[in-house]
């Protein structure tokens, strides 16, 4: 058992920290209420390395540990969710994805320029009526010999607009349900493709979210990721890597949260005394640690796992579901300690409790996570 | 050209400053270490001039008079760009001592140019670079803000009490520089970090030879008074308390 | 036995700095129960050499060569080294300013002399020789005991203050040993700063943060500076903006000050800018947030909008004056 990390790790968390604080702390606020892309922020992130940051240096990636991610997830995270979850979906959903599944011409032709963060990748799978059920895919992939025609609606897809390569899951062969899902990379300049408006969202504000409508859009063949009907497998192995993505980011979020109540509470005076010396004041900042660290043992952990080429399923799900209840808790708790300044924008805890709500939501809800625990632990 | 860059692994600028054994030792528990600030930047100018010098420049290389717990700043030097660095074993006791560790160390180096900060943000000794050019008996510019080089010349602006001068100067020589060398450290990328771990980190035993001084004790600042209040409708009166309390004005 | 202190002038004239060093170097040599020897490096007139007299200094070396007109680290230190040879000093006192820091540190080696920068009183001990030094930045305070024979100070801005003595001294010429091997630096271009009060040499500093708002907002902050004689700063968040130059920036990375008076207007007062301005002996904050950590180390606080203080400073400060 050894709990330290390696220098490089430590690196890369100082090297997120530095980017964090350098570049996302001083706008995070205005963005977050002008609901505006970070298109320099991505750029510099990228050039960071921090968009492709596990994909193996063959493909232009980092070639970095998922350790290492967490710990960079978090770093970002705490200041600025928005910009983390692009970072999130591009680098473990998308970038893992590719260099997982997909064919060598692929991977030079896609894989390379979204890990060196040149172009921004999507995810679309969740559709108007296809949320935690995943199954029932609605948008369809008709194969027409070289190529097929796409048609559906797609919805909730983070980096939509500033997405250029889509990862999209359509239903081929709907008489074998779940089994006749593929997946397809796709070009978001494709005729056909059209976006919704921008959903105007409680928090995360500055990360753009669309639906996107497909008509008659033409995919050639080699632009599916393995065999034919591999869509839906694809899907959730892309989800259970994506997880620990978005259970640091929750991480994050809290992490972030509790730095700045323990800030605020030796700063802030009442009754005559900083109110951290309060005992009410004291334990919630006890009590917010302590989730705050298991969160960070329960996403290592399973990337640990991920790391070493074990099974990570239900580790990842017990990350993800834990980090993103205690996000919310530890948040709000944050905004209480904060009293009145708490409730304005100007001291970010508002905001973070804002974002951490999502973080119970997206990437598979909270109770989506407790059924796949349950299951990994339940089934004979 | 080769050009070598005097790193001192210094406590965050952040940290709480706390003292250990009867204040005579700082207390280095959950300190985060860095690279001293205005290294960073002359780290980050040496970089910026090797870039744009088309291959006259060939390396850079970083050095530290510090025990293994300077590794690590040693590893994010060679992460944001250094070629290779040296790590002299021992612990830093003075000013005069770690330059002379330091001279001893590269005087068969060939460094055409040596760059070190103006201070160390722990223990502000601001001598370390002059120092160097001393031991090694090379010219030296102090307070450098700005560095260029153009074909083989390289041009060196100065601050001194009352303005600035730009200088140029034999080769090898050592510039000690302040802020303004570089707009802002740089970030080390992902590629950066992986290659670090492949670039050669020298460690050399230490030269004979002992500190001129050394530390007695340490203490920390007297509380200061609270803060005196005045009323924001009432500034005339905080112009009277400054001319006749704090007699100031 | 002596104490040997390095004067600079400027243009031919002394500072207050070189009166402050004098007399601390007056001071010492009197615990030392020696006489302190003022050094002078330039064309300065005899009046002015004398002046140098009424601080204590009972001696006063000037080498004028026109070799040594602008700084040249290698002459210089060696200059200093030949005289404080010749006159067997056995401390030798430096400004902790930037020629002090370009000179103090080559002395120290020349004569194998441990140096102590940013010296903040006389010793608190002769045996061991201990002095006492700001270390992190002003955070803390260090006792330093210097172990050799010969000593290095440099003493920290404003830290000693002036003490007045009447002595006459003597004036006596040096002609240093040099050769072409000490010169190997040139100056090839000077930018003179006019007219303005200096940051670094400022009794009185009147800085503004981010709370301004903009370089437009800068007016009563520079009309205040200047009825003070004073000069302006600025937080590094400004210079990083751009609305001021670099060179006004104090804090950990920028300048680091001590003025008798340090008015911090629209700062917050982040650890990292307290750390170049805490030193100052009076520090006076004007913020709009109560809670700003600008107020912990402030001496006079005002909660309020600088925009709106400021200009009913200058008022107030204007009335003062005409009050004479």
């Amino acid at each position: 058992m050894n709990f330290e990390f390696t220098e490089e790790q430590l690196m890369i968390r100082d090297a997120a920290r530095d980017f964090a604080q350098r570049e996302l702390l001083g706008d995070v606020i205005e963005r977050d209420a002008t609901a505006t892309f970070p298109t320099e922020h991505v750029k510099k992130l990228a050039e960071l390395g921090f968009m492709g940051m596990m994909v193996d240096p063959k493909y232009d990636g980092g070639g970095m540990d998922t350790v290492s991610y967490i710990l960079a997830m978090e770093e970002i995270s705490k200041i600025d969710a928005s910009v983390s979850v692009i970072m999130s979906v591009n680098n473990s959903l998308v970038c893992y994805g590719l260099q997982k599944y997909g064919n060598e011409a692929q991977k030079e032709k896609y894989l390379k320029p979204l890990a060196r963060g040149e172009k921004i990748g999507a995810y679309l799978l969740s559709e108007p009526e296809a949320g935690s059920d995943a199954t029932m895919q609605r948008t369809t992939a008709e194969d027409k010999g070289d190529h097929y025609i796409l048609n559906g609606t797609k919805n909730w897809i983070t980096s939509a607009n500033s997405a250029s390569t889509y990862l999209v899951m359509a239903q081929t062969h709907p008489e074998k349900r779940h089994h006749g899902i593929n997946v397809f990379i796709v070009e978001k300049d494709s005729p056909g493709i059209s976006l919704g408006p921008h959903e105007d969202k409680m928090g995360m504000r500055s990360s753009d979210t669309h639906s996107v409508m497909f008509t008659d859009v033409k995919v050639p063949k080699e632009n599916r990721i393995g065999e034919d009907g591999f869509g839906f497998k694809f899907a959730m192995k892309a989800l259970e890597a994506g997880r620990l993505g978005i259970a640091a980011q929750a991480l994050g979020i809290a992490s972030g949260a509790l730095e700045r109540a323990i800030q605020y509470s030796k700063e802030r005076k009442a009754f005559g005394t900083e109110i951290a010396n309060h005992q009410a004041i004291a334990f919630k900042i006890a009590d917010m640690a302590v989730k705050v660290e298991n969160a960070r043992n329960l996403c290592l952990k399973a990337a640990w796992l991920k790391d070493n080429g074990k099974p990570f399923t239900t580790e990842g799900s017990m990350a993800k579901l834990y980090a993103a209840d205690i996000a919310m808790e530890v948040t709000t708790e944050a905004v209480q300690i904060h009293g009145g300044y708490g409730y304005v924008k100007e001291y970010h805890v508002e905001r973070l409790m804002r974002e951490a709500k999502l973080t119970q939501i997206y990437e598979g809800t909270s109770e989506i996570q407790k059924i796949v625990i349950s299951r990994g632990l339940l089934r004979d | 050209m080769k050009i070598l860059v005097c790193i001192s692994n210094v406590p965050d600028t952040t940290t709480k400053i706390r003292f250990v054994d009867d204040n005579k030792a700082f207390d280095k528990n959950g300190v985060q270490w860095i690279i001293n600030p205005w290294d960073e930047l002359a780290l980050t100018r040496a970089l910026e001039l090797k870039e744009a010098s088309g291959g006259a420049i060939e390396k850079i290389s970083v050095i530290t008079v510090g025990t293994k717990d300077a590794e690590p700043v040693m590893r994010k030097a060679l992460a944001i760009g250094a070629d290779d660095g040296i790590r002299v074993d021992t612990e830093a006791k003075d000013a005069y001592y770690v330059a002379m560790q330091i001279a001893e160390a590269i005087k068969d180096g060939g460094y055409d140019m040596i760059l070190a900060g103006i201070e160390s943000s722990d223990y502000n000794g601001s001598a370390v670079g002059r120092m160097i050019a001393e031991f090694l008996e090379i010219p030296s510019v102090s307070s450098v803000s700005k560095i260029e080089m153009e074909g083989g010349n390289i041009s060196l602006k100065r601050e001194i009490d009352g303005g600035t001068e730009v200088m140029e100067t034999e080769l090898p020589f050592v510039a000690i520089v302040q802020k303004g060398i570089a707009l802002e450290p740089r970030i080390p990328n992902m590629r950066g970090i992986m290659m670090a771990r492949k670039k050669p980190l020298a460690v050399v035993a230490p030269a004979d030879g002992d500190a001129l001084t050394e530390f007695a004790g340490f203490e920390l600042p007297e509380a200061k008074a609270a803060c005196k209040m005045v009323d924001e409708d009432n500034v005339k009166e905080l112009v009277n308390l400054l001319h006749t309390e704090a007699k100031v004005i | 036995m002596s104490v040997l202190v390095y004067t600079e002038n400027w243009d031919g004239k002394f500072k207050k700095l070189s009166y402050e060093l004098v007399s601390y170097a007056t001071a010492l040599a009197k615990e030392l129960g020696t006489s302190a020897t003022a050094l002078s490096i330039g064309n300065v007139d005899e009046t002015e050499l004398k002046s140098l007299g009424n601080y204590g200094a009972s001696k006063i070396i000037s080498v004028s060569d026109d070799r040594l007109a602008n700084l040249v680290n290698s002459a210089y230190s060696k200059v200093i080294a030949q005289v404080a040879e010749k006159e067997e000093a056995n401390v030798i006192v430096f400004s902790n300013n930037f020629g002090g820091k370009a000179l103090a540190p080559g002395v120290s080696v020349k004569l194998k002399a441990g140096l102590v920068a940013g010296v903040t009183a006389l010793p608190s001990s002769i045996e061991p020789f201990t002095v006492k030094k700001a270390v992190f930045t002003g955070k803390a305070f260090a006792n330093v005991v210097v172990k050799s024979d010969k000593k290095v100070l440099s003493l920290a801005r404003n830290s000693f203050g002036i003490s007045e003595t009447d002595n006459n001294a003597a004036i006596e010429i040096f002609t240093p040993e040099l050769s072409d091997g000490d010169f190997r630096t040139n100056v090839k271009d000077v930018t003179k700063v006019m007219g303005k009060v200096l940051l670094m040499d400022a009794e009185i500093v009147v800085s503004g943060g981010r709370g301004m708002k903009g370089p437009e907002n800068w007016g009563p902050i520079e009309e205040l500076a200047e009825l003070f004689g004073g000069a302006t700063a600025c937080s590094r968040p400004v210079s990083d903006e751009g609305w001021r130059p670099h060179t006004e920036h104090t804090g950990q990375t920028g300048k680091i000050i001590a003025p008798n008076l340090y008015i911090a207007a629209g700062i917050s007062g982040a650890i990292q800018h307290v750390a170049g301005v805490s030193s100052s002996k009076c520090i006076v904050a004007i913020n709009k947030d109560p809670d700003a950590p600008i107020f912990e180390v402030a001496d006079y606080g005002i909660v309020g909008d600088a925009m709106k203080v400021l200009p009913q400073m200058v008022e107030a400060v204007k009335e003062l004056k005409a009050e004479g």
